[in-house]
């Protein structure tokens, strides 16, 4: 083929406009599709607009239109919140922070192409992708439970519907009837959030069903708080709280739903209620990403990146990062970290060093609230703890109740960061 | 602000590379220090299925009350004191009975004469720390790295603060502390005096106020970043 001077113009044409793709794409706005609107998500969106003034355009995609809190989830149970005032809705991140909000399911994501799949099947491109799913419980944790006997023994342990139903059958206990739990074994969202959750039981039975009993199936020699919880329990649920920890068979349980027994080792009870919590994993979305090693999302700790994409931060309860609880208010300390370095790296803003930190409080009966907490920093290797500090046994009632009253303003501290 | 901005932005920039740079600090380093502990397994078993032996077995010793192993080993009358007086196996306790056992605990049975080097014992304490309680289960379990120094300088409150920093850092405050003013269990920060700002922080660092969580909030911050939250705090509306 001779080359004469109109092709070789063409071809000149051609190679520029190539060349000058990727240069147009660079040029727009920065994309950032945030999956899942929980603690992390949420406030990473929130973050993100607010502190880009529109610069990046935002879309959080999210399946659930009401989305009820884990955190104070509990505190539902025992009768000390209506299940309304955990219940939050992404109006706001819409109209005040102009976040488009995409109430749908992501059910697939391209890494090389960018893209996330919505479950209606709209594609969604981005220049950076933040997941945020939570958990998902583990197939056959517990042997004869799944998510199709969720309604006969719930976990309740995303909260809405699977609270309510799991209220209702315990207000609905024959009396002196028995209430089981199987407890997951580490690591799991929020650590002492089931012995919280067996503190708000046994308040709401001592109010409505006094003779009845508790029974606490657990593969784990030890858990959080365990010396408040115990004191707690021997205070005010004196006689009512058993718990079978490993040495006794707590790690070797099977439920049979229909019949509605568990077996703990070979003795089979009989219950009431039973509130299976299974082990957990990362929610699906990371599996099909393709970023989980075992069960969980491994990240960086400077900046919640995916330790297999860079071009993906994972937040919150999904992400293997070290020593952080998996909680609400470690996610939204994580979103914050990973909103600064997404901002950083798409419009060029300050990324200051990053901090985490974090505090659970648990309510054991009526202002009897304590708390543990600590800080962290990102080492190379993981997110380290540095310091910390947790309430003493023997506490006195008014610094109870303050530690109580500080984690309702608490509630309605994080739940305005990640809602707006 | 905007007017001081530029001044402090170089000794800000400065500050943040070396905070950056910073960060906290592994104990030591766990695969050196398995080799180390060599001198140690004689008396001394960790790991999964431990006993104990001449010594007590070392699962769980970060946290943990001297002279407590729960399967009834027999310590000495000395390290049994010691524990009834308060003594909590943390980092700092660990290491000075490492470098000089008798120096910590004058009747141990412990026959070690004790290990010079501060880097060999954080290898050790880094290996040991393995086997204690991990704080992504267990919150309040001892912490897994030591956290990097804050000075206190003397003239902290002629310190201007960055209020973009300020903001940065408020994010942490706000999960707690609502920006609208808010004061429901939780009181509000906003719109304080920066002087009595900077006042109250400096108190909790220093542990003169009693809150824990402010304590160690404010414990990790240096006068610049407290300063700089200030002068947020101070001009938000």
């Amino acid at each position: 083929m001779t080359l004469n001077r109109r092709a070789f113009i063409g071809s000149g044409a051609a190679a520029a406009a190539m060349l000058s793709a990727p240069m147009l794409r660079a040029q727009g706005k920065p994309r950032v599709v945030v999956v899942g609107g929980g603690a992390g998500g949420a406030t990473a969106a929130r973050y993100l607009a607010k502190d880009s003034d529109g610069a990046i355009d935002v879309t959080l995609v999210e399946p659930t239109r009401a989305y009820y809190t884990c955190f104070f989830s509990n505190l539902y149970i025992g009768g000390f919140r209506e299940l309304s005032s955990i219940g939050h809705s992404y109006g706001t991140l819409a109209s005040e922070y102009g976040i488009n909000v995409v109430h749908d399911w992501a059910v697939g994501i391209d890494r090389d192409a960018k893209t996330v799949t919505l479950a209606g099947g709209a594609v969604l491109p981005y220049d950076r992708l933040i997941l945020s799913p939570g958990i998902d419980f583990v197939d056959d944790a517990v042997p004869g439970w799944s998510v199709a006997a969720q309604n006969k023994m719930p976990h309740a342990y995303k909260a809405g519907s699977q609270s309510e139903l799991l209220k209702a059958q315990i207000e609905a206990m024959p009396e002196g009837g028995r209430f089981a739990m199987v407890a997951p074994p580490n690591p799991f969202r929020c650590p002492p959030g089931p012995y919280e959750r067996i503190s708000m039981v046994a308040h709401l039975l001592k109010e409505i069903n006094p003779t009845a009993k508790i029974l606490i199936a657990d593969p784990k020699e030890k858990f959080s708080k365990q010396a408040l919880f115990e004191e707690g329990w021997q205070k005010h649920y004196s006689g009512m709280i058993e718990r079978i920890g490993p040495d006794f068979g707590g790690g070797n349980v099977s439920v049979d739903p229909d019949a509605m027994t568990l077996n703990i080792d070979g003795t089979v009870e009989k219950v009431d209620v039973c509130n299976v919590i299974p082990a957990q994993k990362a929610g699906r979305i990371c599996d099909m990403a393709g970023i989980t090693e075992g069960n969980w999302a491994p990240v960086v700790p400077a900046t919640m990146q995916s330790r297999m994409d860079e071009n993906i931060h994972v937040l919150g309860d999904a992400t293997s990062q070290g020593d952080m609880p998996k909680s609400g208010f470690s996610a939204n300390s994580q979103a914050k970290v990973a909103a600064m370095a997404v901002r950083g790296a798409l419009t060029g803003s300050k990324v200051f060093p990053a901090k985490f930190s974090n505090t659970c409080w648990s309510l054991i009966d009526t202002d009897d609230g304590v708390k543990v907490g600590a800080s962290y920093e990102a080492t190379e290797e993981k997110i380290s703890k540095v310091d910390g500090f947790i309430s003493d046994t023997g506490e006195d009632a008014a610094l109870r109740k303050a530690t109580y009253e500080e984690s309702i303003g608490w509630y309605a501290g994080i739940t305005e960061d990640m809602f707006g | 602000m905007i007017r001081t901005y530029g001044r402090f932005a170089a000794g800000l920039a400065a500050l943040i590379l070396s905070a950056a740079s910073a960060g906290a600090e592994a104990i030591g380093d766990p695969e050196r220090g398995e080799e180390l502990f060599g001198m140690c397994s004689g008396c001394h078993e960790v790991g999964k299925g431990a006993e104990n032996g001449i010594g007590p077995h070392l699962n769980g010793i970060f946290g943990r009350k001297a002279a407590s192993v729960a399967e009834g080993f027999r310590y000495s009358d000395g390290l049994r004191r010691a524990g009834a007086d308060g003594l909590v196996w943390h980092l700092d306790k660990l290491d000075a009975y490492l470098e000089n056992p008798k120096a910590l605990v004058s009747a141990t049975r412990m026959s070690f004469d004790g290990l010079e080097d501060p880097q060999e014992r954080a290898d050790i304490l880094a290996y040991l720390r393995r086997y204690s309680a991990n704080p992504q289960n267990i919150p309040e379990a001892d912490p897994t790295a030591r956290p990097r120094e804050v000075e206190l300088a003397p003239e902290v409150l002629a310190l201007v603060g960055d209020e973009e920093y300020g903001e940065y850092l408020s994010s942490e405050c706000k999960i707690c502390h609502q920006a609208d003013g808010n004061d429901e269990g939780i009181p509000s920060i906003t719109n304080w005096p920066e002087d009595d700002f900077v006042v109250a922080m400096h108190a909790y660092k220093r542990k003169l106020r009693p809150h824990p969580v402010m304590q160690m909030m404010a414990g990790r911050l240096s006068d610049e970043e407290i300063a700089a939250l200030a002068a947020y705090f101070q001009s938000i509306e």
